[in-house]
């Protein structure tokens, strides 16, 4: 193993359940624990939990910390009520994005936001080169271990082990609780498509809540699990789908733009959309990043995920594709050959 | 992990059955294990002349594709169809049920080892 990877709070809890561990984004990761399918299947019919601790958390606090976040950010963070979490993003200024992020309002004049792993120190300085007002912003990244319950059944084997009414806690709710006897910030988001809840605990009790939701019959699942989760459910990876100059105005994701003024606004509205992000489904040979996608032998975009969906069992992948090629047959070139693609409508799979 | 000791492995993770002139190839148990569930395989097409060390056909995993070298310079004399509907053979079965093609060789590497050298080589 690589000395140098960075290891989650849960690193020896994922050894003890001889997880296949990768690289990822700098940091030694479980890609799989039994099997990516059958983690998939377990996250899709019941439920499965994933280390996410590292992820990033930074906070906002302060009387300026609103002002502040509204200015960095497309989407209206003033909107966002306390106990509830909002899918944002940190504009570049060359028509693209830092990152992709979820911001979570904790009280007025207090924010928690959530950034991926291998942006943390590149969001880090961004954020702190644009600081400005009265407000503390530090990182908590080394202090939280994140755990995602994600499921079908996630809240009905959750609620007889925490001490409030997670049947009142809507979709972006965050909230504060006793579960499994740690206090926890709970927030009901994911990355899966599926219910479920995101669980912050201090990174020195993670290893423990993690034992006690084994117990309770929750699937560890890996990274694997967790991309073909994703990408059925349409959802974006940063360093895939987004880049420091991918618009997300070309995917289905520009609602997050809002009327308003913010960092790096006149790169990433100014610029015409050309290319389009679209889901595509292939007969069998799955497409993977890289692949070109063609109309009447042209290169016309390129696949930026791929995979065969474990849920619908057929290729699935999700492309930049120019939008005047759109209406056309379009390929996708497998190792020299052409495989016929159709342009689906995202989610593949919607719950 | 399972290494039967009357195949010839390459360093690369195929396993080859040698009978008369005709060799069958498929991925070791090891190499199953690393990739993970296999959801689709690309075999070559039969009277294709391949050579030693030449991608010839390829194994698909829900995360990756994995390309899997001919240990043999000869001619493709028949793949495993079945995988196309069960490619999970290739998991299930990696030295029986999941074989990948079979070569009628004219030379063979000579860079192949025995099981007992190929477990020491995992380790």
């Amino acid at each position: 193993m690589d000395e140098n990877l960075k290891r989650t709070p849960l690193h020896q809890s994922h050894l003890a359940l001889k997880a296949r561990m990768v690289p990822f984004g700098g940091w030694d990761m479980p890609v799989q624990y039994t099997g990516v399918i059958q983690e998939h299947q377990a996250v899709r019919e019941h439920a499965g939990m994933f280390d996410v601790s590292h992820m990033g958390e930074f906070r906002f606090k302060g009387p300026d910390a609103l002002n502040f976040l509204q200015g960095i950010t497309p989407n209206d963070v003033s909107k966002l009520k306390p106990g509830r979490a909002q899918y944002n993003m940190l504009p570049s200024n060359q028509g693209g994005l830092i990152d992709d992020i979820y911001i979570y309002c904790i009280q007025p004049d207090e924010y928690l936001m959530v950034v991926n792993a291998s942006n943390i120190d590149k969001d880090f300085a961004h954020i702190q080169s644009l600081l400005k007002g009265d407000l503390e912003f530090s990182n908590e990244s080394d202090q939280w271990g994140l755990i995602a319950v994600q499921g079908p059944k996630a809240e009905e084997i959750l609620q007889p082990h925490i001490d409030t009414d997670l049947g009142k806690k809507k979709k972006n709710s965050v909230f504060f609780a006793q579960l499994l006897g740690f206090n926890v910030m709970l927030a009901r988001t994911g990355y899966t498509g599926e219910d479920g809840f995101e669980v912050f605990i201090k990174a020195e009790q993670a290893p423990q809540i993690w034992e006690k939701l084994l117990e309770l019959g929750i699937t560890p699942a890996g990274l694997g699990a967790r991309d073909t989760l994703r990408l059925e459910a349409g959802f974006p990876l940063y360093g895939h789908e987004f880049n420091d100059t991918l618009t997300p105005l070309a995917t289905h994701y520009g609602w997050v733009i809002k009327d308003k003024d913010f960092y790096g606004k006149a790169a990433l509205t100014g610029q015409p959309t050309l290319r389009k992000l679209v889901g595509l489904t292939l007969e069998k040979v799955p497409a993977r990043e890289g692949y070109p996608v063609k109309a009447a032998g042209e290169v016309v975009g390129m696949v930026t995920s791929g995979t065969l969906s474990p849920s619908l069992k057929k290729p699935i992948a999700m492309a930049y594709v120019d939008v005047a090629a759109l209406d056309q047959n379009l390929t996708v070139e497998v190792r020299g050959k052409d495989a016929a693609a159709q342009v689906v409508e995202l989610p593949f799979l919607s719950k | 992990m399972e290494t039967p000791i009357e195949l010839k492995y390459a360093r690369t993770h195929e396993w080859v059955r040698t009978e008369d002139d005709v060799i069958t190839v498929g991925i070791t148990d090891y190499a199953q294990d690393q990739l993970g569930d296999v959801v689709y395989v690309e075999l070559p097409e039969l009277g294709r002349e391949v050579s030693i060390g030449e991608g010839v056909a390829v194994v698909e995993s829900v995360k990756t594709a994995s390309d899997i070298y001919s240990p043999a310079t000869g001619v493709i004399v028949e793949v495993n169809e079945a995988l196309g509907d069960s490619p999970e053979q290739v998991n299930e079965s990696p030295y029986e049920g999941g074989w990948l093609f079979k070569v009628r060789i004219t030379d063979l590497s000579d860079e192949l080892v025995d099981a007992q050298e190929y477990e020491q080589y995992m380790e």
